[in-house]
């Protein structure tokens, strides 16, 4: 027995734990068409729902008149707000404490907004009978600009807040305005600002965009009248929350109620929130009793469905004559649009965007923040990204560019002269936050030399002068980009959503014979959680991820978490995982131990087995132990394998990256070509490089597409400009340049395995990188900044402005 | 996103195609490879209660050359017209502008004849056919007619074709050997109509520019037929004054409209642009 023992190399291997470029275990089905998601569920008897929406941004409703539309066949019903206000619905409260109507309740407040809702056999009949259902408006004065939200005279917007002067976040000075958030000091900012030997200030837009995942939202509602058992399947990125949300108002207790996420197409913070569709189906299932599926089509998506940034920064930057950061000072004036549904934790309105002095040590700084109404859809959310952290990153990083120009200095320089060094870590920020590692310098330089980043500026030089003497059309422009996130929200004793702590769990079951299954609180939208938590699992348990099951998203099964969205899985859930395996392991080795006839503390763990100390051919594998586990464990033990574990974050984790962009700008037609795109990014340790390289490419395919296209914008009435994927840029292979991926390792002191997150820091880096390099095309000749999306009309404006078009 | 309800008919022949289109009036549309129609009955922009499938009739398919005139069935493929040796060898602007047109998955079902029959500003083929002098033959319960594709398109979706005549082919005098063409289009990706594009077609002889034609696409309501800017560069030797001319002349006829591409004077100034890289390449593809 036990006669070849396999090396510890050979049987870490066979372990797939971390550090493991693991093939997602995901992908068999995906690739083979067999995923499982919303819209493939079919339920004996069901229905179908549809939207009447508005044409309108801004609109009284005089009458609904569903007569035409109850007599097409199938039709089985058509609610408006009327019919919700007896079950307390007409409204809800949305995740950012105010409240947003399900159904048009008196007017509506953005174009596309939800008005009556359509209940038929089938899509056909429900979407011919949405067109019959006659809506009378009477239209009201639009407001569209955001800059205008707080003039004296502006339509007033939310007439059900009327005369409300004090808000969910505090005094509201104006009926357009829903609240004012601050953090830093005030004063001493205004006094570094005075004093410096220079001064840049910049209006920074970050335009209104949407996370558009391939799969657009939707729900499926059976309510089972019988046992009055309510289940919910539905594209939700945090499932528990939403069965607390949906027992909260509407009465059903907890316990009869079961939500579940299945297969999600994407999320990118979109399917955080709760939306009509879904309260609509669930009032539907209950009225008609048979269950009701509910599905967005893309025009919807894009136009109702939850936006993300829309972010007007208007940012003071000061140095020492050197090139030294003195103060920083930023305000935004943040639309919000008809209702305020941000996604953001309780205490956070404008989310963590005070991490925007970014990677640099500013020694003082202030932000004030001032969410608006407008007559746009509601949203706010945070776009592959932590609360408002892209936001934060791509005004930091911009700003230092404007500063580079005023000092006539090189961006790259400039950042290294500022970056917080790597001795000064955990690091307290001007705004509060404690950073818990990094290496910026190391992570800086490396980028640099990696891309040959003198040869590139000297290459820029050339270009710039064969340009001036018309021997080419086409500009270089490098874009230096640096960032710093913070993700993994996070402690509880700051960060909460609608009271619910922002733990995360794992529950742990080993079989018998040596596999196992842990469920998370957290839920996969496409990152491979299935894959990479069992590698976590692995190493920490030394049982094969190959026999480990990672299951999440049903609230039946599952412990209670928060969900995916603000790359908080790895942080927190992916700790709970890790701390839940030490439980097993600290059980097994007891078995062990018993078995071995040894005292506890006289076997060691080795990848996946207990070997006693100074005896290493006496040792009993972790299969061996999880059989034991059922029939021979220690006298006064209990038996089986389980732990379950809620964690708690001390802090959250700051992963950080350098980004370096080179990009050709054709100034006579304004098209762009990234000709090379670098990442680096130090994301601590480092679970399944592959996964990682994954998320990285798809994150800057993002950044990429904000950056150079995407823009919800809106017309003088409030229309939706370009709500479709025609316009709306969605970059295929043939846009998305070669990514080259690179990292350095800077764990996390305080979390279990050292990980700090990567999902969102591609999205967080990118954007900034992109329009950088974009901007710094132009820099020989004046130019500053120039709004996003760098599309090709607006390239070319730039370029005309400045005089070098035809 | 969900078309309204439609009765479908899969008629073997034009005459039975025209017969349903008799029949049903303005009721009924015609249904080629439906990348067009089928977007536009999700939306409702258009709710036909009768579908006249043509994908069943055989004598709409196919590329052959017919006494000095390349004739193209209506139900040819985009894909087919970009695999075409024929064309390839003969009139190769076709073959490249299909390249331009959305993606493989669209032209493995996209038609020529749908293209071309439609009248969407945004389709490539319109102004290429112009260019190239091509007649679109329609065949009607009266029999069939040739109606020139400089003659074609009215306005936005307003063409000369009758609601009961069926498009059935594209004739083309083959282009003289040695010609020069090129098809420019800037468009913002991949699936996208062109911000502006322009087709030069073009001989040279003798280093001097011997014939021309230039028509631009998605910057009017209908295509446009450059007349005055090709002649402008009939006689030289394409140099730079008389290519200024022709792009000026060219930007003269545009009347684009602001939409996400950009705002008119950003797309009638890429049709400049347009035109003059098409002449270059024009001249460079000549001899
Ligand atoms: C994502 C996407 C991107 C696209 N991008 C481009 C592009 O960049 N450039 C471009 O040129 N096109 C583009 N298209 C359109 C595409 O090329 C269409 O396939 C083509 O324009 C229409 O051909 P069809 O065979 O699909 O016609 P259908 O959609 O079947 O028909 C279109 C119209 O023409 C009529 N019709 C069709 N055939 C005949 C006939 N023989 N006689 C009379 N009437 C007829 C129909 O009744 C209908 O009104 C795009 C389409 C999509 C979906």
């Amino acid at each position: 027995m036990n006669a070849e023992v396999a090396s510890v190399e050979e049987r870490k291997q066979n372990l797939k734990g971390m550090g493991t470029a693991r093939r997602r275990v995901e992908d068999a089905r995906f690739v083979q068409g067999k995923g499982n998601y919303v819209d493939d569920i079919k339920l004996p008897g069901m229905l179908f729902g549809d939207f009447v929406r508005s044409p309108y941004a801004h609109a009284r409703i005089k009458s609904v008149n569903k007569e035409a539309a109850l007599a097409v066949p199938g039709v089985k019903a058509v609610l408006t707000a009327d019919d919700l206000k007896p079950v307390n619905l007409a409204w809800m409260p949305t995740l950012a404490g105010d409240v947003q109507m399900v159904l048009a309740d008196g007017k509506v407040l953005f174009q596309g907004q939800e008005v009556a809702f359509v209940i038929a056999e089938d899509r056909y009949a429900a979407s011919d009978a949405a067109e019959l259902v006659e809506v009378e408006y009477e239209e009201l004065p639009v407001l569209v600009d955001p800059f205008k939200a707080m003039d004296p005279g502006a339509p007033v917007l939310r007439e059900d807040l009327e005369g409300k002067t004090e808000g969910a976040h505090g005094p509201r000075r104006h009926h357009n305005h829903i609240f004012t958030w601050e953090v830093g000091d005030k004063d001493g900012t205004e006094k570094a600002l005075a004093e410096a030997d220079v001064l840049a200030t910049e209006l920074i837009t970050y335009q209104r965009v949407h996370p558009c995942p391939l799969e657009t939202a939707g729900c499926v509602a059976s309510m089972d009248k019988v046992n009055g058992q309510l289940t919910l399947w539905g594209t939700f990125q945090a499932p528990h929350a939403v069965r607390t949300v949906a027992s909260l108002i509407s009465t059903i207790p907890e316990h009869k109620i079961r939500v579940i996420s299945p297969d999600i197409g994407g999320g990118f913070g979109n399917k955080v929130g709760v939306y009509p569709g879904y309260i609509c189906a669930v009032v539907a299932s209950i009225v008609l009793g048979v269950p009701v599926k509910w599905i967005e089509d893309r025009i919807e998506n894009l136009q109702s469905t939850a936006f993300a940034r829309d972010y007007h920064m208007t940012g003071e930057i000061s140095a020492t004559r050197d090139g030294k950061i003195t103060g920083l000072k930023c305000h935004v004036l943040a639309d919000h649009g008809g209702f305020d549904a941000c996604a953001d934790p309780t205490k956070f309105p404008a989310g963590f965007f005070n991490i925007c002095t970014g990677s640099y040590d500013i020694p003082v700084a202030h932000v004030s923040v001032d969410g608006v109404y407008t007559n746009k859809a509601p949203g706010g959310v945070a776009y592959r990204c932590s609360f408002r952290v892209t936001e934060a990153s791509y005004f930091i990083e911009r700003m230092v560019d404007v500063l580079a120009r005023k000092l006539e200095m090189d961006p790259a320089e400039l950042r290294m002269k500022n970056f917080i060094r790597k001795e000064q870590f955990p690091y307290t920020s001007a705004l509060g936050w404690e950073y818990d590692s990094g290496d910026y310098h190391t992570a800086m330089e490396k980028a640099l030399e990696t891309v040959s980043y003198k040869a590139l500026r000297e290459e820029q030089k050339a270009n710039r002068e064969a340009f001036a003497r018309g021997e080419t059309r086409s500009l270089m422009g490098v874009g230096v980009g640096f960032f710093t996130e913070i993700v993994g929200a996070g402690p509880i004793k700051n960060c909460d959503i609608l009271g619910l702590g922002m733990f995360d769990s794992c529950e742990i079951r080993v079989h018998p014979t040596g596999s196992a299954i842990a469920r998370l609180g957290t839920i996969s939208q496409g990152q491979g959680h299935a894959t990479t938590f069992a590698q976590i699992l692995a190493s920490e348990i030394g049982i094969p991820a190959d026999q480990i099951t990672v299951e999440e998203g049903d609230t039946d099964t599952a412990p209670y978490g928060l969900g995916t969205y603000g790359s908080r899985s790895t942080p927190v859930a992916g700790a709970a995982t890790a701390m839940a395996g030490r439980k097993i392991r600290a059980k097994a080795q007891m078995i062990a131990a018993y078995l071995l006839e040894v005292h506890d503390d006289d076997v060691e763990f080795e990848v996946d087995r207990f070997v006693v100390k100074g005896a290493p051919e006496r040792f009993k594998t972790m299969a061996e132990v999880a059989f034991a586990a059922y029939n021979s464990v220690p006298p006064g033990m209990e038996p089986g394998l389980e732990a379950v574990s809620y964690y708690d974050p001390p802090n959250m984790t700051y992963p950080f990256g350098a980004y370096i962009c080179v990009v050709d700008i054709d100034v006579d037609t304004g098209v762009t070509d990234i000709r090379r795109f670098y990442a680096l990014d130090d994301c601590g340790t480092r679970i399944n490089p592959m996964i990682i390289e994954g998320q990285v490419h798809g994150g800057l395919t993002e950044a990429l597409a904000i950056a150079m296209g995407q823009e919800i914008s809106y017309d003088e009435m409030g229309n939706v400009k370009g709500a479709s994927l025609m316009d709306f840029f969605l970059p295929t292979a043939v846009e998305t340049p070669v990514w080259e991926t690179d990292f350095t390792v800077t764990p996390s002191p305080h979390h279990p395995i050292g990980a700090k997150g990567v999902g969102e820091s591609p999205n967080v880096g990118g954007v900034s990188a992109f329009s950088n390099a974009v901007n710094d095309a132009f820099a020989h000749l004046g130019l500053t900044h120039t709004q996003m999306p760098h599309d090709h009309w607006r390239v070319w404006k730039t370029a005309e402005r400045l005089g070098v078009t035809a | 996103m969900i078309p309204g309800s439609f009765e479908y008919h899969r008629p073997d022949s034009v005459d039975g195609a025209v017969a349903l289109l008799n029949e049903h009036g303005d009721e009924a549309r015609l249904l080629a490879g439906g990348h067009s129609l089928i977007p536009m009955m999700k939306l409702r922009m258009a709710v036909p209660s009768h579908i006249v499938d043509l994908q069943a009739i055989e004598s709409l398919h196919g590329i052959s050359e017919e006494g000095g005139e390349i004739v193209i069935g209506a139900l040819t493929t985009q894909h087919e017209v970009l695999a075409s040796a024929l064309l390839a060898g003969k009139c190769p602007i076709l073959p490249e502008a299909a390249a331009l047109i959305a993606d493989p998955q669209v032209r493995y079902c996209g038609t020529i004849g749908g293209n071309v029959a439609n009248g969407d500003p945004g389709n490539d083929m319109p102004a290429i056919m112009q260019a190239l002098g091509a007649t679109y033959r329609a065949v009607g319960p009266n029999g069939s007619r040739d109606i020139a594709a400089r003659d074609y398109y009215e306005a936005a979706y307003f063409t000369a074709l009758e609601e009961n005549e069926v498009l059935t082919q594209i004739r083309i005098p083959t282009p003289a050997a040695g010609h020069g063409a090129a098809y420019e289009k800037q468009k913002r990706k991949i699936g996208d109509y062109a911000t502006a594009a322009a087709a030069v077609i073009l001989t040279m002889d003798g280093g001097r520019c011997s014939s021309a034609s230039i028509a631009l696409t998605n910057v009017a309501a209908t295509p446009l037929y450059a007349e005055a800017a090709a002649a402008a560069l009939v006689g030289t030797d394409l140099g730079e004054a008389a290519v200024d001319t022709a792009v000026r002349l060219a930007e003269e006829i545009t009347e684009p409209t602001s939409d996400g591409r950009g705002p008119a004077d950003f797309r009638t100034h890429v049709a400049g642009v347009m035109v003059r890289r098409a002449i270059a390449r024009a001249q460079k593809n000549a001899g």
